[in-house]
């Protein structure tokens, strides 16, 4: 408690005075970070190596732990493939694409910054006045083709292709942001030089970081938060007057959180930067505009459950073909980001943990390959960076509330770069804590939860689990090894069937086990002793929000007596509350509904797909009400669901400080 | 002439393969089959209703023994019965009033207590006077019923009265009441979805589980009287039947909407009463239904959500449960759940050491208990669970309750 206490009566002042007060005479903007702040870091920094298991130590053994691991090189043997067909083919669509678009090109190819990415450069281009934004275009063009390609040297296709792909597609995007008159300019040399009209943008976008630099360098220690944050919310006035009020709210927001840099107040970065600010599908206008940034083509589908607007519903399987054909012209997504997301539109990589995994490895991958590019400071374009990422991702598939944590975490690492380091340095400052993230938030919780779990299973055990959980599996597993005698009973539903995979896996090893359908399950309940879920998160008012059905098996076990223990990693705990399934939810494929595998008989809805009156409902996930869970086994122990608040709070505390 | 027998044996075939499914349709193949055991049987003389009785027990006992867990068909043969006893008993009244008026009231006291007496031991020996019955009685035979004791010595003196014309009488009246039976049966879900606009209000959101006709009917009726509300409907694995029943709620116009069963829970808060049809009502207000629908009741509960269920009177079962999940169930093919093909090799994983690896629990039906259920509506009006045992005591005799048991002793 004492040290704690310390640090805070340190760091508070600092955090919360943000905003409000004069901060530290030596914080500025683009300057380096005040003495207390780094050394406090790197202080917990050493404080955290130092309590924490050796990294090598871990890595082997999270080698061992399979489930959660997802193999990677099928699908780069896949994409490495797929380079025959396509490079020749690329240029004359392109050519095909610019000739029939005419004067709207440039924002059809441009396809992919994300919301908040859009947002900042928004907020940011304002500053620059037109007639500057104007008079720069001439200027910059070549070397800012020299960024643009160094920024993106791990495709393979930089030969061909950087030239003339990737640019307009950054360029547009920012052009886009600038706002009305800007654009206007924008397009009309756009038509026909798009290269020259990139070059200017990020021109433009380098004097305004300078110009910025500047200035909170003029001003000095004053009010970096509040300057930023109210220039933000001022310029984003002026572009945004042709938008609806509510989305300007938001807007502002996001472009204020962005800024943060390296020098905003951690605990503010919390509040303001949702991973990804959650976009109201039934608000035509935000949908539109999203649209337009977005690079994942979706078709919006077609007969949509009245209850569920506020939420995305694509068609499903029309992306996929037509993002691979896209894998080459590279957007602003690095191909390995590019790949993952492709594996989440097709289902390759599912749960939470793979899913987590998957993209932390290649945001490794990516940073890795980043270079900053000149005149830029290495945390601002890093996060932007990460931001376009995960919007992409965030396309493919909504994110899990662990994906949004995981990403927070990193973000908030690179605003904590010490700014001292060299880009070497920091790059692999930010790989190795990638990598520590995963090894210790996922894997080693992982164990520290099994170990946990398993004391909980006696001889002669019914347990019972639904879907496919990897923490569940592993417990199982290890009881198993234990040689503990008990049979598990696994409750499986449509469509995805998840349980048949655990079935399989579990039976290899040789556990006894009984498969039913959730239907059965007050069936089967009489003689189960144990209920074991996975979550795909826990909110902080106890619910439990996990794969749908999860609240059913709970109810049932609830009613008949039966104990209900929920397994999940601390890393995916969230502040967040919900009461229902409805407000926060994820859609998948409806037609998925319709059909029954291996039930030809079953065809009822065959061609009524299209019946207005007819709706398939889909739903991914659902909530659990804390009533119904007896434990939530964690990391951190086994707690009852009320002490989740406490967790969220300490680990929030942990990321702040690491 | 039909071949009885090759009837009987033909359902009972049908009933042990499952070809019949469903308890409307076994319920109205049921009483059709027992009305031509009726109407084939020969009836002696003498004590017809009795004779009767012992017919259809006969063939009710195989039908049951063919599928007993399909509660209809015990539930109808229990009906006839009730019919016959109750026609054999309002037969043997008849006869009292007929001696009675051919005496022609000459205050013969002794020979109208012998009748009373007489129409007594008819009543006894059939069966015990339903509420029904009682009511209707004219006060003064009532009050006899209570204070005389039963002497079954004149029996032969009242059917000897005009035996041919009276027999004949009587197996009309039966198999005119069976006809009426399978009337109700045929019509029940008629009878209960003209309640429905009593029950669905405009702009409500009801959610129902699997297939049903009666539900599909209350749904529709309600669609037809304009009001306008949205249906929900969870598919009811690993039948599907849920997929039907959108289907055809979607063609007659009703906003309908699929989800998976596992999405019960997910979706009950925002609806506002639950709909189901069963396969099965207990004595004790509890029901037999597709299987899930335990879960759907518990969420129903849950979330404070009334819990329907529309059932004709056929279903009504005189039985009370015991533990239903397990006596009252059965299971069915586990490639219904998972598939054999895939599976194959972990199916015969451990054949060499005997022990198997891998169960598949598929039952096909669910006990929900009477404190979960809201309310019943039925043919003949709605009704709380409560209240069902005493709907049982109005269509079965008490004496038929145990047809199988009474008759293995």
């Amino acid at each position: 408690m004492d040290p704690r206490r310390a640090s805070r009566t340190v760091s508070d002042p600092k955090i919360r005075q943000v905003g409000f007060f004069a901060p530290p005479p030596d914080r500025s903007l683009s300057g380096p970070p005040d003495p207390i702040s780094t050394a406090t870091t790197t202080a917990a920094a050493a404080a955290n190596t130092s309590s924490s298991p050796p990294i090598s130590d871990l890595s082997p053994s999270g080698n061992s732990l399979s489930p959660v691991m997802i193999p990677p090189p099928r699908h780069s043997s896949d994409t490495a493939h797929r380079p025959a067909p396509f490079p020749p083919a690329s240029p004359p669509r392109r050519g095909t694409l610019s000739l029939t678009v005419g004067s709207y090109n440039n924002n059809i190819i441009s396809s992919s910054p994300t919301a908040s990415f859009c947002d900042e450069s928004k907020g940011i281009s304002v500053k620059v006045s037109p007639t500057s934004a104007a008079s720069s275009f001439p200027g910059g063009g070549f070397d800012a083709t020299a960024v643009k390609a160094s920024s993106v040297p791990a495709s393979g296709l930089t030969t061909v292709s950087v030239v003339k792909t990737l640019p307009p597609g950054f360029t547009e995007t920012i052009v886009e942001k600038v706002g009305g008159s800007v654009e206007m300019q924008n397009d009309l040399p756009a038509n026909s030089k798009p290269l020259k009209e990139r070059t200017s943008k990020a021109e433009r976008r380098a004097l305004q970081e300078a110009q910025r630099a500047a200035k909170a360098a003029a001003k000095g220690s004053k009010l970096p938060a509040t300057t930023s944050g109210a220039v933000a919310s001022a310029n984003a006035k002026p572009t945004k007057a042709t938008k609806p009020p509510s989305q300007k709210n938001d807007s502002a927001t996001v472009t204020s959180s962005e800024k943060k840099g390296g020098d905003r107040p951690p605990e503010k970065d919390r509040k303001k930067d949702a991973p990804h600010p959650r976009m109201q599908y039934d608000d035509k206008s935000r949908v539109e505009k999203a649209k337009r940034r977005a690079v994942v083509k979706q078709t919006e589908a077609r007969n949509r459950v009245e209850l569920f607007r506020h939420l995305p519903q694509y068609e499903h399987g029309t992306q996929l073909p037509d993002l691979e054909s896209k894998f080459f012209q590279l957007d602003p997504v690095h191909p390995v980001v590019y790949k993952v997301g492709l594996q989440y539109i097709s289902g390759d990589i599912s749960g939470g943990n793979a899913r987590c995994i998957a993209m932390l490895q290649a945001f490794q991958e990516a940073i890795k390959d980043y270079s900053t590019p000149d005149e830029k400071t290495l945390t601002r374009d890093l996060t932007a960076k990460i931001n376009s990422y995960v919007s992409f991702l965030n396309e493919c598939r909504p994110l899990s509330i662990s994906m949004g944590n995981a990403i927070r975490f990193l973000k908030n690492r690179i605003a904590k770069l010490p700014l001292t380091l060299s880009e070497s340095e920091a790059k692999a400052f930010l790989q190795s804590d990638i990598e520590q993230f995963i090894n210790e938030k996922i894997i080693l919780a992982d164990k520290v939860i099994v170990k946990h779990a398993v004391t909980k299973i006696r001889d002669g055990d019914v347990l019972l689990t639904y879907g496919s959980s990897s923490a569940v599996e592993m417990i199982l597993l290890h009881a198993h090894e234990l040689g503990k005698p008990f049979r598990v009973v696994i409750v499986d539903s449509r469509p995805k069937l998840e349980g048949q995979l655990l079935l399989r896996r579990l039976v290899g090893k040789g556990l006894s086990c009984v498969y039913a359908n959730i239907n059965a399950v007050s069936y089967i309940m009489h003689e189960v002793t144990r209920v074991f879920l996975g979550a795909s998160s826990v909110l902080s008012n106890g619910t439990v929000y996990s794969r749908v059905g999860t609240a059913c098996v709970a109810m049932v076990a609830h009613e008949f007596r039966v104990p209900v223990l929920v397994c999940c990693e601390a890393y995916k705990f969230h502040e967040r509350v919900q009461l229902d399934s409805i407000c926060s939810n994820e859609l998948g494929d409806p037609d998925a509904i319709s059909k029954v595998p291996g039930r030809e008989d079953i065809n009822y809805l065959d061609g009524c797909t299209n019946s207005e009156n007819l709706q398939l409902l889909n739903l991914i996930n659902d909530a659990t009400p804390s009533d119904y869970v007896s434990m939530i086994v964690t990391d951190y122990g086994m707690v009852p669901p009320t002490s989740v608040p406490v967790i969220v709070r300490e680990s929030c505390r942990d990321q702040v400080w690491i | 002439m039909v071949d009885v027998q090759g009837l009987v044996d033909e359902l009972v075939s049908k009933l042990r393969r499952r070809k019949v499914e469903g308890s409307r349709a076994t319920a109205r193949l049921t009483a059709e089959l027992l009305r031509s055991v009726i109407s084939q049987s020969k009836l002696p003389a003498t004590n017809q209703p009795a004779t009767l009785i012992d017919a259809v027990r006969g063939v009710g006992e195989k039908l049951i023994a063919a599928n007993p867990i399909e509660l209809a068909v015990g539930n109808i043969v229990r009906r006839v019965l009730h019919i016959i006893r109750e026609e054999g008993h309002s037969n043997a009244r008849d006869a009292v009033e007929g001696f009675r008026l051919s005496v022609g009231g000459d205050n013969d006291y002794i020979v109208e207590q012998d009748h009373l007496n007489l129409s007594v031991a008819a009543q006894s020996s059939l069966c015990r006077p339903s509420l029904h019955a009682l009511l209707e009685r004219s006060p003064d035979s009532a009050t006899t019923y209570f204070t005389a004791n039963s002497e079954d010595d004149s029996e032969e003196k009242s059917k000897s009265l005009d035996p041919n014309a009276r027999s004949l009488e009587f197996r009309r009246k039966v198999i005119s009441a069976v006809n009426d039976l399978i009337e109700d049966i045929n019509t029940c879900h008629l009878v209960i979805a003209e309640l429905a606009v009593e029950h669905i209000h405009h702009n409500e959101v009801i959610l129902t589980f699997g297939h049903s006709r009666t539900v599909k009917e209350f749904l529709c009726a309600a669609k037809e009287k304009k009001r306008s509300f949205g249906v929900f409907v969870a598919e009811g694995a690993p039948k599907y039947q849920g997929h039907l029943l959108a289907k055809e709620l979607a063609a007659r116009g009703l906003q309908t909407t699929v989800i998976t069963d596992s999405a019960v829970f997910a979706m009950i808060s925002r609806v506002n009463m639950v709909i189901v049809g069963v396969h099965a009502v207990m004595a004790n207000g509890g029901v037999i239904g597709p299987v899930g629908l335990n879960m759907v009741a518990f969420a129903a509960q849950k979330h404070a959500i009334p819990f329907v269920v529309v059932t004709g009177t056929h279903k009504l079962c005189p039985l009370y449960p015991n533990n239903p999940e397990v006596s009252l169930n059965e299971m069915r093919s586990p490639s219904e759940v998972l598939s054999f093909e895939e599976f194959s090799d972990c199916m015969d994983y451990r054949i060499g050491t005997g022990a198997s690896q891998l169960h598949v629990v598929n039952p096909a039906f669910d006990y929900v208990p009477p404190e979960l259920v809201s309310l019943f509506i039925t043919d003949i009006g709605g009704y709380c669970p409560s209240y069902m045992y005493r709907l049982i005591a109005d269509y079965y005799s008490s004496d038929d309750v145990v047809i199988q048991q009474k008759h293995a002793s």
